[in-house]
């Protein structure tokens, strides 16, 4: 090797470029790192149960409530963070919902064309003019019947994981539309391209080209995305779960403890705590998230300067 | 011109297809509007008011009723039009607040959640334009970072952790203002920033990244070379077609805001129609969802059509054959 080649820089060397060059991006992703981390040791680690009442209501917080306690007395540290737990659990399950539905539907959309691509996407503008609540009220409901068979007929534990399972779904299909969207968008051009038409004349299937070649293609643009999805998700459960329609006490998301805390507001007694600390964790998850996905979008922008 | 019409053409089908949609969508959901009566109502007194309301009838001719297409046999033998129906303009009774129409309900609370809207949007333009635009003109300045760092937090903290810290800080801790109800311009202060504060921070995303593109085209580069003020560059060439993004959110975000919003209207008490939506389609009150539904597509749709003519006047590449 001549002596004064440039080497590539290492991983490492990359990395360490990357976090001088975008402090917020990597303290959001360290952020995210605790909250993660936090959220799986704090109600398992913790002295108070997160459902469990104790004698000391509303105690401001302390040295031994970080976070103060609740109505029922329940140490509210325990308690945000087990909420957290869902919180995330609901955010990045859902959004795999809204992958798959929205990445087929837009890849079988844009891929067909024509009149199938019409009828589908029409349906996509329909659900977008409706108020998306309704959408979800109604699923929801409409999948409580099969949690009330599963709760005759199996253990209790199990009912809660069902509706659980009917939040994601619900919360996912009102969630694919503008991942639809753009997928179409990105595989109506794709399509035309050169290396789908040579793959076509070699006799591939519409399933193999759609897996293996327009697929490949979208992932950035799916990433991107995703990031933006999490977020979204994550404050449409917690919107949800402030209507009392996501997740049910005892258990609780961040949502569910802001309306517990707004609920408490009163002129004669100010649990300012109730509010802050969950919606704080809340809207920081928020922030982190986006500043991540900001940074993914402009780390895959072929326009942006490296 | 002709474009424009065919668009217009094209509202009444839409709508048709909305309202069937709906229609039958909450009906999707199990159990019916009389389930939540204060005492569960025996079963004769329940059949009566099914019968009353015509949901005793098979979901077919539900729907023709629905539309004002339901024939009836009247007991002299002949075929009268049952009355009421959309078609005719008359989107039923509420099955929830029973002696009152679903329009009587709408055309109450609609002034009530247009005013806090208007005043939301007109605030998350008056702030989101200017944050967003400082930022892309001083881009990866403190003011630049600043500006985005209050965007983004608009954005992420919902309206159900703001408007409760709104009412605890500036109505309970400090009293400058009041906590709720409606009324005069004071009462409107909170409610209209813990409803406009999201859309602000995402007008000022939209207006940051719409501005900084602009800022990149050569026709710029062109304006600068011509020796123009920083400015007047800003301003007279970049600004129109930097805020078309904005232009272009407004239709659905007007939307969103003129329809009211549950969260606002709950917290400060306020008579709108936002908190319908949520508590109609939870108790089952077909006629009131299905107009609400309405109610939203309709403007969604007339909003954007206004967004696309405004593009027409600002944009001169748009033209709309």
């Amino acid at each position: 090797m001549p002596e004064n080649a440039v080497l590539p820089p290492s991983w490492f060397e990359q990395a360490r470029r990357y976090v001088r060059r975008h402090p917020i991006v990597t303290g959001s992703v360290l952020f995210l790192i605790l909250l993660f981390l936090l959220a799986m040791v704090v109600p398992w680690l913790s002295p108070y149960a997160s459902a469990k009442g104790s004698d000391t209501q509303f105690g401001h917080p302390d040295a031994h409530h970080w976070f103060g306690t609740d109505v029922h007395g329940r140490d509210l540290f325990t308690r945000v963070f087990a909420g957290a737990r869902i919180s995330l659990l609901v955010g990045l399950v859902g959004t795999g919902v809204s992958l798959v539905i929205g990445v087929g539907w837009g890849m079988v959309a844009g891929y067909f064309g024509g009149r199938l691509d019409g009828i589908l996407m029409r349906f996509v503008d329909i659900l977008y003019s409706l108020p998306g609540i309704v959408l979800v009220i109604v699923l929801i409901t409409a999948l409580e019947p099969t949690v009330k068979i599963v709760a005759e007929h199996a253990a209790p534990g199990l009912t809660r994981l069902v509706r659980l399972l009917f939040l994601f779904v619900g919360l996912g299909a009102v969630s694919w539309l503008t991942m639809a969207r753009i997928i179409r968008g990105q595989v109506l051009s794709l399509r035309t391209r050169s290396f789908v038409l040579a793959s076509q004349s070699l006799g591939a299937g519409p399933l193999r080209i759609l897996w293996y070649h327009i697929l490949p293609n979208v992932t950035g643009l799916v990433v991107v995305y995703l990031t933006l999805t999490v977020p979204a998700i994550i404050l449409y459960e917690s919107f949800l779960s402030y209507l009392g329609l996501g997740i049910q006490p005892p258990d609780a998301s961040l949502g569910t403890l802001i309306a517990e805390g707004a609920g408490q507001i009163n002129p004669l007694q100010i649990n300012w705590w109730l509010v802050v600390f969950p919606g704080g964790v809340l809207a920081a998850t928020l922030l982190a998230l986006s500043f991540v996905g900001d940074g993914v979008k402009d780390a895959l922008d072929p326009r942006a300067e490296r | 011109m002709s474009y424009w019409l065919r668009r217009l053409l094209f509202f009444p089908p839409l709508v048709l297809v909305m309202a069937t949609l709906s229609f039958f969508l909450v009906r999707l959901a199990p159990g019916g509007p009389f389930d939540r009566e204060r005492a569960s109502a025996s079963p004769q007194v329940e059949a009566a008011l099914r019968e009353k309301y015509h949901l005793d009838e098979s979901l077919g001719l539900q729907y023709l009723r629905f539309l004002g297409l339901r024939w009836e046999r009247a007991p002299d033998g002949t075929w009268h039009r049952a009355s009421g129906g959309l078609l005719t303009g008359d989107l039923g009774r509420s099955l929830k607040y029973r002696n009152h129409t679903v329009t009587d309900i709408l055309v109450q609370g609609l002034p009530v959640s247009m005013a806090l809207g208007a005043l939301a949007f007109a605030f998350a333009l008056g702030t989101g334009i200017p944050v967003g635009f400082w930022s892309a003109v001083r881009q990866g300045s403190w003011a630049d970072w600043g500006g985005t760092l209050l965007a983004l937090a608009g954005v992420c903290v919902p309206g159900f952790v703001i408007g409760p810290l709104l009412v605890l800080v500036f109505a309970l801790q400090l009293r400058w203002l009041p906590v709720g109800l409606w009324g005069n311009p004071w009462q409107a202060i909170l409610p209209t920033v813990a409803l406009g504060l999201y859309f602000s921070g995402r007008v000022a995303r939209l207006m940051r990244e719409g501005m900084a593109q602009t800022l990149q085209s050569d026709f710029i580069r062109t304006a600068r070379a011509k020796g123009l003020t920083d400015f007047r560059v800003w301003t007279r060439h970049a600004l129109p077609l930097a805020i078309m993004p904005v232009v272009s959110y407004s239709g659905p975000m007007l939307a969103d805001l003129l329809t009211g919003s549950f969260v606002v209207e709950n917290l400060f008490q306020i008579p709108g129609i936002g908190v319908f939506i949520v508590n109609s389609s939870l108790s089952r009150d077909y006629p009131m969802v299905v107009g609400l539904v309405l109610l939203y597509a309709v403007l969604l749709l007339a909003l954007n059509l206004a967004v696309d003519l405004l593009y027409g006047v600002l944009d001169p590449r748009v033209r709309h054959a």
